[in-house]
């Protein structure tokens, strides 16, 4: 905790050493070994149950590895009280459902929490109107949660975890159920945190927007680590042909280079 | 906006406590003026005045009568509201309530084993143990069953709330049926639930045990808002989801406890009371609590007048009274639920 907010470019946020998860006889994860540098963006992917989410709720601390070990600036995940692990990482799950019809604007606010009595806390205010109008739900601030459509939910949900300010970011689909100017908004966000010193790990379906927007992109497969590094280089045809088991092309995008993963199809209605 | 408009329920629920408490001591078989009252009150502190009655019975009719009554209402209706309240937190379920889920019945029946057995050892604070100890084992029960994977279904929670209600009335029957004729003319009163008899002694032992269990609440309010967001994503805020939980448990059992052990059954307080400041001041927790303080006083003031008004020289049963009102209430809860969000599933 040497390092002082927003993260230190350059320093490594998480450091994963061969860890596993086991429940009963199933393995879910088997030696992943992973650094997570300040400053970047990580996209974790992969096909269903490769272990992304389980991953993701390693690092989080809410899964206990069965084996190896987990550290976040340079100290066991384990050894983390719970507030100070909420002023150093915020985390965005999957599902998103709130209990009684608190207002959008209580839900981001509660994003706050882990600040209270501190001197962060002055800034609330600021933090919270930043998150909103980055995730565009300005207009729903005053709705119940429970009545807003899907994409509006997670995007209060981001804007939530965008209000907690941690120098580190745990988001698990972010981009699932949005639109695509949202989608691609929600990258361009992650990309600015990242430009700011964060650490931004994503679970991402898509391979093309993991491809135009990550620096670095994981790949898992049956629990396996099978490739970490740049996009380009993790992301090639042969390799998405043989984790998800179906023909892909990879060309470059004409204007940035980066990959775009498309599926084969085969042409007429045969 | 949402400030002025707390200030505003807030003061008119005070108002309505106010009025019924004043209400309360003036109206009854012995009808006494709010001079007698004050008079009363300053005698009491030392100051003599005309005011004061003449009448020795009308000032036991206020000291050992109403006024212990009055405060047995207050706090028992609080308490129940909070108990009902907190409850709904931690199940984030708006329908888990200490006389649905069984708690109030658990309670009823340590009571109910402490009378027959005769286990007055310790005084008043006997029973009230025995029914926190009935109240805690039903809520672990309750919860034990109900919560799967970090969330409560529904139907669960009520068909536990169904075998646990049944198993402590066979167990209630059980006791009336082995037990003298005394302690089950005492059992039956309880089961039905009245504030008649409330004694200072007893108005102690509620106050002692249930203001800091409140006060804890009131404290824990943040906390439940953001449980509703989820277990896991209240720990990644920092809270210890876990602990919360088992002390919130215990702080339930506790409420609903003491607030039976000297009153009886009252069922739906904790329902209703919190239900409707949640439809007025919205879900955030820290108001939902004091409002339902607050409500929940005034409510049992008021329907423990009508208990003992509105049938001219008996003293209905006020157990009886709420679940009258309690019972469409619930009923018309579920469809509007059903209508507006397709139901609990």
């Amino acid at each position: 905790m040497t390092s002082s907010l927003p993260g230190n470019a350059g320093g490594v946020a998480y450091r994963a050493t061969d860890v596993g998860v086991r429940i009963g006889a199933t393995s879910i994860l088997e030696g992943v070994t992973l650094e997570v540098p300040y400053g970047r963006v990580l996209a974790l992917v992969g096909p269903n149950g490769a272990g992304k989410s389980t991953l993701l709720g390693v690092l989080a601390g809410d899964t206990p590895a069965t084996t190896g070990r987990v550290e976040l600036d340079g100290i066991a995940i384990d050894d983390w009280t719970p507030k100070e692990l909420a002023r150093r990482r915020a985390v965005l799950l999957q599902s998103n459902a709130v209990a009684f019809s608190f207002t959008s604007k209580q839900v981001v606010e509660m994003g706050r929490a882990p600040w209270i009595g501190t001197n962060a806390a002055d800034s609330d205010e600021n933090a919270i109107a930043a998150a909103m109008s980055e995730t565009d739900i300005v207009g729903v601030a005053d709705r119940a949660f429970p009545t807003l459509s899907g994409g509006e939910r997670a995007r209060v949900s981001l804007a939530r975890v965008l209000a907690q300010e941690t120098p580190v970011l745990l988001l698990d689909e972010p981009t699932a159920s949005l639109d695509l100017g949202h989608q691609e908004e929600v990258l361009r966000i992650a990309r600015r945190l990242a430009m700011q010193g964060r650490a931004v790990i994503a679970v991402l379906h898509d391979l093309s927007l993991a491809g135009a927007y990550a620096d670095d992109v994981a790949m898992l497969d049956q629990g396996h680590l099978v490739a970490h590094g740049a996009p380009a280089d993790v992301l090639t045809a042969e390799r998405v042909e043989s984790v998800y088991r179906t023909e892909v092309r990879v060309t470059p995008d004409p204007d940035t280079g980066r990959p775009i993963v498309l599926p084969r199809r085969s042409g007429g209605r045969s | 906006m949402l400030r002025s408009r707390r200030a505003i329920v807030f003061t008119m629920l005070a108002l309505l406590l106010t009025g019924g408490i004043v209400a309360s001591y003036a109206i009854g078989q012995f009808p006494i003026s709010p001079s007698e009252l004050i008079g009363a009150i300053l005698r009491a502190l030392g100051i003599d005045t005309a005011w004061a009655p003449t009448d020795p019975l009308v000032d036991g009719t206020i000291w050992q009568v109403r006024l212990p009554r009055i405060a047995m209402a207050i706090l028992v209706g609080a308490l129940l509201s909070v108990a009902g309240a907190v409850m709904q937190a931690i199940f984030g379920n708006p329908l888990a309530e200490p006389g649905v889920v069984g708690v109030s019945s658990g309670a009823a029946l340590g009571a109910a084993a402490a009378i027959a057995f005769g286990a007055s050892a310790l005084g008043g604070w006997s029973i009230a143990a025995a029914a926190f100890v009935g109240g805690f084992l039903a809520t672990l029960l309750v919860y034990a069953t109900a919560r799967a994977r970090g969330r409560t279904e529904v139907v669960t929670l009520l068909l536990t709330g169904i075998a646990v209600n049944a198993f402590a009335g066979a167990g209630l029957a059980l006791i009336l049926f082995a037990t003298n004729t005394a302690s089950r003319e005492q059992i039956i009163f309880w089961q039905l639930g009245s504030l008649n008899g409330s004694r200072w002694v007893d108005v102690l032992v509620v106050l002692i045990a249930g203001l800091p269990a409140i006060a804890v609440t009131i404290g824990f309010a943040r906390r439940y808002d953001l449980l509703a967001l989820g277990e896991r994503t209240a720990g990644h805020l920092g809270v210890r989801v876990e602990r919360l939980r088992i002390v919130s448990i215990i702080l339930v059992a506790l409420m609903t406890g003491v607030a039976v052990a000297f009153v009886g059954i009252i069922a739906f307080v904790g329902l209703v009371v919190p239900h409707l400041i949640r439809m007025v001041l919205g879900p955030s927790h820290r108001s939902l609590i004091v409002g339902s303080l607050l409500g929940g006083a005034a409510l049992m003031v008021w329907a423990d007048l009508a208990a003992r008004t509105l049938v001219p020289a008996s003293d209905l049963p006020i157990g009886l009274l709420t679940s009258l009102i309690g019972g469409p209430f619930f009923f018309w809860l579920i469809r509007r639920n059903r209508a507006k969000a397709g139901g609990w599933a």
